[in-house]
């Protein structure tokens, strides 16, 4: 997979193994400005471990990380956050003893590099953007899992990320707020933010991206446009698990 | 009236512990280390202050002042050479790894100045023995005042920069999940460096509390520990204010156990220590086992 002009972020014949068990197996995915790919697999496909490694969080036995052309593989999650490059995670995890606005203030500051008034507004911007604003001065523990995931994003965003990994943020949202949030997602990609997003379920995921990618077994099993891969028979076998 | 005074006393006493106990409820806080050396930290500051009143013949405050800067460094350099490496391996490491540094403090302070007992009672001038009597029963000491102040000062200044400042954020972030901050871009190994950097300067400031109130030699590290540790089980672990009401509640445990028998003073703050443990930490598991 050849790095073009526009690519953002690049996974590059990544492998990531566990002891024994290969997760990753060689995968390459080039994410450019402005698009939002999907990524579909089964349970165990690898998907989460793809993004762990996009943003840092794990280091691959084999291949690299690229962002703008820079390798950026030895770099810690901090670092690339830092450079652009944010993530939510399937479980929220915020910082519970901290408001609402000083969890999206912290990503502004320390992710975002922001500070004093600017640090403020584009933490505003934010939480308006997620609908948290009546919530700002509220502890994050007291949020139920809706908001929680909002704020995940919120928080996300607030470091004025060029790529955006989302790791299953749709999951229990009722169809309002899933139409909700993939008009969210949507103008993101729209302002040139490279949306990366695993998501179960296909139907909302079908909605935003212009690319899907299906991953099985640690490797990328099907990409292309979203209804030609949906239609490919392998990935519906790997997808509902068909397969013997 | 010699109740109001033992009560006086024994906040005194308590925002002394309160001082001692504050670096260790950090690292605790922070990064969920037992520093079993802290205590010997807080010796370590004395000597320093001690070596720098010696060359120079400076008051012992104004000697602090200049080994403050040092401590900082110290504690800067101390997590990230030892301390980082031993977070890596899991929650013991860490409780090793401060347990010997405690023992190469003590040594090296034994090789460096002898088993001799020391005091900067002297270079402290008049705040070693100033104080004002209110009756013939009630007196407040200066350095008592002094201690109190202090302690509410740096408990509030911390209180400050944790709530006021990015930096605050960022460490209370790193806190609650150093693995999520670093995905929102917190460097975690420099916000430990920062921590421990606090919370080494704070404990060379107890340690010279120590020095000026009573005396000091190389091994005195260890009981200061334990009143540390103390204070912080008790006001609730990793609480900041919590720290500072429990460093006093330890404090008022032992004047008022003074009073019952001056020889029960100490043991009565270990009993307030040991209620609290029975409480709060499962009694049930103490329960007795009687065999049939």
């Amino acid at each position: 997979m050849e790095a073009g002009p526009a690519t953002v972020l690049a996974a590059v014949g990544v492998q990531k193994r566990f002891g024994a068990l290969t997760v990753l197996d060689g995968v390459h995915l080039a994410l450019t400005q402005g698009e939002a790919i999907g990524i579909v697999g089964p349970n165990g496909a690898g998907k989460t471990t793809l993004l762990n490694v996009l943003a840092g969080s794990l280091r691959p036995e084999a291949g690299s990380v690229v962002f703008r052309g820079r390798d950026i593989t030895p770099k810690d999650a901090a670092d690339r956050c830092q450079l652009g490059i944010a993530r939510t995670h399937q479980v929220p995890r915020p910082f519970t003893g901290m408001t609402v606005f000083e969890n999206v203030f912290v990503g502004a500051t320390a992710g975002g590099g922001r500070s004093g008034s600017s640090a403020y507004d584009v933490s505003l911007e934010v939480l308006d953007q997620c609908a948290l604003t009546h919530l700002a001065n509220r502890r994050a523990e007291d949020l139920g899992l809706l908001q929680r995931k909002r704020l995940e994003l919120a928080r996300a965003l607030a470091v004025g990320p060029a790529v955006l990994l989302l790791d299953e943020i749709g999951g229990g949202l009722t169809d309002a707020e899933s139409a909700a949030l993939v008009e969210t997602i949507a103008s993101l990609r729209d302002r040139g933010i490279a949306v990366l997003w695993i998501e179960h379920i296909v139907h909302v995921l079908m909605q935003v991206v212009t690319r899907l990618v299906c991953m099985d077994a640690g490797r990328i099993i099907a990409e292309g446009a979203p209804e030609a891969v949906v239609a490919q028979a392998a990935v519906i076998d790997a997808y509902l698990g068909t397969r013997a | 009236m010699t109740l109001v005074n033992a009560i006086v006393q024994g906040i005194f006493l308590g925002a002394f512990y309160a001082v001692l106990a504050c670096g260790l409820s950090i690292m605790f806080g922070v990064m969920r280390i037992i520093n079993l050396a802290h205590g010997d930290i807080a010796v370590f500051g004395a000597y320093l202050t001690f070596v720098v009143v010696d060359h120079t013949g400076a008051p012992a405050l104004v000697a602090f002042a200049a080994a403050l800067p040092v401590m900082l460094v110290l504690g800067y350099i101390l997590q990230i050479t030892v301390l980082e490496r031993s977070l890596k391996a899991g929650l013991l490491t860490p409780l090793l790894a401060t347990f010997g540094l405690s023992i190469v403090i003590q040594n090296l302070l034994l090789i460096a100045f002898s088993p001799d007992v020391r005091s900067l009672g002297p270079a402290a001038g008049a705040l070693t023995t100033a104080s004002w009597h209110v009756t013939s029963e009630l007196s407040f000491s200066a350095l008592g005042v002094v201690v109190l102040a202090v302690a509410i000062v740096v408990f509030g200044a911390l209180q400050l920069f944790l709530s006021r400042t990015r930096a605050g954020w960022a460490m209370r972030a790193t806190a609650e999940d150093a693995d999520a901050a670093e995905l929102v871009g917190i460097d975690s190994r420099s916000v430990y460096a920062r921590a421990t950097a606090i919370a080494v300067a704070i404990a060379a400031l107890g340690g010279l509390f120590l020095a000026i109130r009573s005396v000091f030699d190389p091994i005195s590290g260890p009981t200061q520990l334990i009143f540390a540790f103390e204070a912080v089980v008790i006001g609730g672990m990793g609480s900041l204010w919590g720290t500072l009401l429990g460093g006093i509640a330890l404090g008022l445990a032992q004047t008022l156990g003074a009073e019952i028998q001056p020889q029960f003073a100490v043991l009565a703050g270990h009993l307030l220590f040991l209620a609290v443990l029975i409480v709060r930490f499962g009694g049930a598991r103490l329960t007795l086992r009687v065999a049939r």
